[in-house]
């Protein structure tokens, strides 16, 4: 499966389903069959749902098209917005459709060093494997984040309007330790 | 559906259904019209209320997520801030129309809250979401900096 020149944003096709890690069962070498895991996982981190709020500036995106959010947000010192206009002055705890505005108790933007708009699917994958860049976590931990983590599986139930990230977090979730266990290769840039 | 409200530092009792925007509750349950219905998908800013001290677009938060938070609206803000914005949107004239008003004033209130001196940038970004028909977007920052100036004493 060759990646290069692959764009990470927007995708053309959004996929809605995951292949589970058993369809990666066959792939023999190791390398090969953890890049083949990494670009199954890609469906998920290249959603809008994730790409959103993984912008390369300090603005994040909105709707499947990622286009600007409006009104004019910002990451803000802790990713949380500016002072007077937070994430949490619209977002509240859960989505909520009558307004159209999704929600989840820690609703805020990935660090700047966590930015994937604009990268490809390789460079992405270096970059969340970068512990000086993903928050200090060792694979352990990036594995519990994409599996568990509240926040990330908002993709899932995205609210009223909007396409959910591709299969379930559980699926991403597997896709990603197989991808660890078979050595956390990455696509070639 | 029954709920008791904190609002304005009484406690409201209130019949609802659960899913209703809190701006509903707040101007036709309890009367409260100062804030605004202004696009009722979190886009404009008319609705600005304070939930525990934190602005709040209250056309996106369901009356049944209250629980017991404190709001605070136009009507009820109090204290140095609001009074250096009070007195700094009467000296500058700012409203035209003013249905966007009491929005921007809560918000320029909670600027003012989290930052005492704010420049253009921190005006800009935490007003950007108080839409003005008017246009009066440059009365209302340099009322910002008149009353922070105020603030200073």
């Amino acid at each position: 499966m060759d990646t290069k020149g692959q764009q990470a944003s927007p995708p053309a096709a959004a996929a809605t389903a995951l292949r589970p890690v058993s369809a990666f069962a066959a792939i023999a070498d190791e390398r090969t069959r953890a890049i083949a895991l990494f670009q199954e996982a890609a469906k998920v981190i290249t959603h809008p749902r994730c790409m959103n709020c993984h912008p390369a500036g300090e603005r994040p995106t909105q709707t499947e098209r990622m286009q600007p959010h409006q009104p004019l947000v910002v990451r803000g010192a802790d990713g949380h917005g500016a002072p007077g206009m937070t994430c949490a002055t619209c977002h509240h705890a859960a989505n909520y459709d009558p307004a159209g505005v999704p929600g989840h108790p820690d609703w805020h933007l990935a660090p700047l060093s966590m930015g994937w708009q604009g990268r490809s699917v390789a460079q992405i994958c270096e970059q969340i494997k970068d512990r000086a860049r993903n928050g200090g976590r060792d694979m352990a931990a990036l594995v519990q984040h994409m599996a568990e983590d509240a926040l990330v599986g908002w993709a899932w139930a995205p609210g009223a309007g909007r396409t959910p990230a591709p299969g379930s977090q559980a699926e991403f979730g597997a896709l990603v330790r197989a991808w660890a266990a078979a050595g956390g290769y990455c696509p070639a840039p | 559906m029954a709920f008791q409200l904190k609002v304005n530092g009484q406690a409201r009792d209130v019949d609802a259904v659960g899913d209703t925007p809190l701006l509903w509750v707040l101007r036709d349950n309890l009367g409260l019209t100062g804030t605004k219905f202004g696009c009722g998908i979190a886009q404009c800013g008319a609705c600005t209320v304070f939930l525990d001290g934190k602005p709040l677009r209250s056309c996106s938060l369901p009356v049944s997520a209250v629980g017991g938070a404190e709001i605070t609206t136009i009507e009820g803000i109090s204290g140095r801030e609001s009074e250096a914005v009070q007195r700094a949107w009467v000296t500058r004239d700012v409203p035209q129309c003013g249905y966007c008003q009491s929005g921007q004033i809560m918000s320029a209130v909670a600027l003012l809250k989290a930052i005492r001196k704010p420049s253009d940038r921190d005006i800009d970004l935490a007003m950007n979401g108080n839409l003005c028909r008017c246009a009066t977007y440059v009365r209302i920052r340099a009322a910002i900096h008149d009353a922070a100036r105020t603030l200073e004493g």
